[in-house]
């Protein structure tokens, strides 16, 4: 594919998109799995939410 | 009782278990969408007569910017759902969008400072566009570092709910700053009243982008709003064990 003489700011400006989307993903799905073992690791210690009728469950 | 639905709709349980059910379909759709928009954008659509094949850079600049505004109205939305009706939902979805606001406002300076320079001769103008978009970006920045410097996370909400109404009074200066004011930045060319002023070959190709985008945005969203109320479980639940220790060791 030729994109011509300004294929660097092409190439450049896909690149940085492509880096901050994928920065975004990683932390949406790292930051919720960490929260959910929190969770975990309070529940295993018989802790619970004073709401929780079944204990853990959106954790499914 | 439309009331009623709404304050079902807006309970974080339920909110959980609807996003559960949801997100793996919005996943496979933005993915689609993209892989369509990208194929169309880089290697259907010709090149500008004007522009040449820089103008792709636009794929990915305009849908950028037109999420960076989207998200700050989705801001300043939930923050009256915050300060009005005190939703710890509104409160969640208005924190969680403000860094992913931030990351598309600074998507959006970047490519298009990368677009600038080959079409103006220079990566930066002190324009009114360019200029209110630089301000947006430190607007999220504030709302940030509002929410990060109060503890007590309804106490951070409402001073950040504040923030975010005043800070809307940009969002309107940055759409019209191309009529009101003599600038670099090329006046709209998609959302006109006569008539979009692009070339169907790169209108649809543009569409189809900024509907990945605008996907990616909401699971983007829904994602971190699960994460905040999850976190808000695990401290709340963390500071009830904390005192049940202390009440033990207190009838020691």
């Amino acid at each position: 594919m030729d994109l011509g003489p300004h294929a660097v700011f092409i190439w450049t400006a896909y690149g940085a998109t492509a880096l901050i989307v994928l920065a975004l993903v990683a932390r949406a799905i790292l930051d919720e799995r960490r929260q959910k073992q929190a969770l975990v690791k309070l529940e295993a210690q018989g802790i619970r939410r004073r709401s929780a009728a079944k204990p853990a469950d959106h954790l499914r | 009782m439309a009331m009623g639905k709404i304050a079902t709709l807006a309970n974080p349980s339920f909110f959980m278990g609807l996003t559960d059910r949801v997100l793996p379909w919005l996943a496979a759709v933005t993915i689609a969408l993209f892989a369509v928009g990208l194929y169309v954008g880089l290697f259907v659509a010709p090149p500008d007569y004007q522009q040449g094949e820089s103008v792709r850079i636009m794929f990915v600049h305009v849908p950028s910017a037109w999420l960076a505004m989207f998200c700050y109205t989705l801001i300043a939305i939930s923050s009256i759902g915050s300060l009005i009706w005190r939703h710890p939902l509104a409160d969640v979805a208005a924190k969680t969008a403000a860094p992913l606001g931030a990351a598309f406002t600074l998507l959006a300076l970047v490519t298009g400072s990368l677009w600038g320079k080959p079409m103006w001769g220079t990566y930066w103008v002190w324009d009114a566009r360019l200029t209110s978009v630089l301000i947006l970006f430190f607007l999220y920045l504030g709302l940030i570092a509002l929410w990060d410097a109060i503890e007590e996370p309804l106490r951070a909400g409402r001073a950040a709910a504040i923030l975010a109404l005043v800070g809307f009074v940009n969002i309107p200066i940055i759409k019209f700053s191309v009529d009101w004011w003599n600038t670099l930045h090329q006046p709209a060319s998609v959302a006109r009243l006569d008539g979009p002023a692009i070339h169907h070959t790169l209108l649809i190709p543009l569409l189809i982008m900024a509907l990945a985008f605008t996907c990616l945005f909401v699971w983007l969203h829904m994602k971190a709003m699960r994460a905040e109320i999850l976190r808000r479980r695990v401290e709340t639940m963390t500071i009830r064990s904390v005192s049940h220790m202390a009440e033990l060791k207190a009838a020691e």
